[in-house]
């Protein structure tokens, strides 16, 4: 028996969800009394780093992309028979998400995707109804599949480097090939970001902007939107979070002009902490922030922009 | 070509949720139902675009209990040709991913659509499913695909961009916003979709592999602190010092 996780790395490093997925995993093998293995199919610059966060032993596959996902579950497949899998462990990223139905199909396993908490008598919890309820779901088929929503555990290390191995596995024939990929370099992207600054209708035109990229600036915080100021294109598409944008949960989520919609809360309710400026005292965002600033944001922005540069000085 | 898009019914975006039962059911009194939004703006649209351009037809699929016909007439409405129900509880992402996979295997599909998730059970997990069971390529979050004969290029969304990818039919495809344009049934829409056929086949049984055990409802946010916006330094050392998130 073990725990088989597979970890996704980003141009040579991991991200904060790869470890916590490599820790979540490591915490059922603990429970079960067996083994947290680490699958890695994609370039990383020290693999046995992975060991400090639970995994006992990595396993680096050679594989030239991880697009085509029929190509890279079946690798995972392959991984879980050798090594005999209870759980296999993914993160709930766009990847992550792609591969998990097709490896419950594989592996004629059970399947929770986006689970929040780790397994309790083989039960986990989910948010259900972009947040608004939570399920508790047993898993039970003999195999079990979860991807690991960002932010459930926080990964601590628990070990030292790990032994890593080649993976000896063959990979099938891809049907999808990439031709571009576009990502915006520097900035965290928003599934990620910790700080986040987010602004909506309230700003008037998309010349009105400068304050908010400010902000961003001074806290090095990733800018989202609302739908509408992104419909209208007075920001780009990639930015519009809520229930039919990006959903994220940084630990910082800074909501200015904007109303809170329920769609827009279904997106961003995860944040831990949620400030909110509007000029509406009544407007509803107020119910699910954290602190709240009744007041112009024309006014209220560039004070607060002074008050954060005071405070990195 | 042969479109099958994935219709599923699910409440409203602003419905009020509750649970039954000692909270092992989900509560739908006085709820209204909807077309998953994702299902109906992006994936079903783009279906019916790519059969105006090249021909074939557009097939909606759904999988429940005579209830969700309203919405599968809405489908017709909108554009597609014909639907077909299959009758049964869609109580598992398994369940109606087998369902969706048996028919798209016995009719020959090319492009099989669904919605990048359903806005209640937010799972993502029927089109990779069927994808699998269908031994066919899954591409998940589409923003735009352009089809030639059998080649498709597709956008993606991924982390903090957007990828390219080009394959061949068949393959299984889940739409984000950018896909298509919402569209509006008309009244000519309306009235056809009385006359196209709406099948309805029994549901093959699938052993289901997981269990709700119970429902809970999230522990509410206390009440907002609110600050004085002459006093922003305030605000700044509460989240510091209390908050700990700067
Ligand atoms: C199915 C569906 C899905 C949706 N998905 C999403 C989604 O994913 N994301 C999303 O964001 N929305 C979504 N929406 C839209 C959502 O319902 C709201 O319409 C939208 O979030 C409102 O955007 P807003 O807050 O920027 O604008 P508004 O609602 O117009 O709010 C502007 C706010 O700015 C304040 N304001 C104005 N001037 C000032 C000033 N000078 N200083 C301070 N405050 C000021 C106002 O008091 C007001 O509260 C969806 C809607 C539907 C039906």
């Amino acid at each position: 028996m073990s725990v088989l996780i597979f970890v996704e790395s980003n141009k040579g490093k991991f991200k904060k969800s790869a470890l916590e997925a490599v820790y979540y995993g490591a915490q059922i093998a603990k429970q079960k009394g067996s083994e947290a293995i680490a699958l890695l199919c994609s370039p990383a610059d020290n693999p046995a780093e992975l060991g400090k966060y639970g995994a006992s032993k990595v396993i680096h596959q050679n594989l030239e992309s991880h697009t085509d996902n029929m190509v890279v579950a079946d690798l995972i497949k392959q991984a879980a028979d050798a090594n005999g899998a209870e759980y296999v462990i993914m993160t709930n990223s766009s990847l992550g998400k792609s591969l998990a139905g097709r490896v419950a199909i594989k592996l004629d396993a059970s399947l929770v995707s986006g689970a929040t908490s780790l397994p309790e008598s083989d039960s986990v919890s989910k948010k259900l109804f972009s947040g608004k309820a939570i399920a508790s779901i047993k898993l039970t088929a003999d195999k079990k599949v979860i991807s690991v929503m960002g932010n459930s555990v926080i990964p601590e290390e628990i070990g030292s480097d790990a032994p890593v191995e080649a993976g000896s596995y063959t990979a099938r024939t891809g049907r999808v090939t990439v031709k571009e990929s576009k990502t915006s370099d520097g900035v965290v992207p928003l599934p990620e970001a910790e700080l986040v600054v987010s602004a909506g209708r309230g700003m008037k035109g998309p010349e009105n902007w400068g304050i908010i990229d400010e902000m961003a600036g001074i806290l090095g915080a990733t800018t989202a939107c609302s739908r509408p100021v992104a419909d209208t294109g007075w920001r780009p598409h990639h930015e519009h979070v809520g229930q039919t944008g990006v959903a994220i949960r940084p630990n910082l989520y800074i909501a200015i002009g904007i109303s809170g919609a329920i769609q827009h809360l279904a997106g961003v309710n995860n944040s831990k902490t949620i400030v909110v400026i509007n000029k509406d005292p009544e407007a509803p965002f107020f119910k699910a922030a954290d602190y709240g600033v009744v007041g112009d944001l024309f006014d209220v922005v560039p004070r607060l922009n002074e008050a954060f540069r005071k405070f990195k000085q | 070509m042969n479109l099958l898009v994935c219709i599923s019914r699910t409440p409203e975006t602003t419905a009020k949720i509750s649970f039954a039962e000692n909270n092992t059911k989900f509560n739908s009194d006085g709820v209204n139902y909807i077309m998953n939004p994702y299902d109906e703006w992006y994936a079903l649209v783009r279906a019916i675009e790519l059969k105006e351009a090249v021909g074939g037809k557009v097939i909606a699929i759904n999988v429940g209990g005579p209830e969700n016909d309203i919405v599968i007439r809405k489908a017709l409405a909108i554009g597609a040709d014909e639907a077909v129900r299959v009758n049964g509880d869609p109580n598992s992402a398994l369940f109606t991913a087998t369902q969706i996979a048996n028919y798209a295997k016995e009719n020959a599909c090319d492009i099989v659509f669904c919605g990048k998730e359903t806005i209640d059970y937010n799972g993502s997990e029927v089109g990779a499913m069927v994808a699998e069971l269908l031994d066919q390529p899954f591409i998940s979050y589409a923003s735009k695909m352009d089809v030639e004969g059998t080649k498709a290029t597709v956008e993606r969304d991924i982390e903090g961009g957007v990828e390219v990818v080009e394959l061949d039919t068949p393959f299984v495809i889940s739409a984000a916003k950018g896909l298509a344009e919402q569209r509006i049934p008309n009244m000519r829409g309306i009235m056809m979709a009385k006359r196209k056929p709406l099948a309805v086949v029994e549901a093959t049984a699938v052993d289901a592999k997981n269990e709700i055990v119970s429902y809970t409802m999230p522990a509410g946010k206390s009440a907002v602190k609110l600050i004085d916006p002459e006093n922003m330094d305030e605000l700044v050392r509460l989240l510091h010092e209390e908050a700990k998130v700067i």
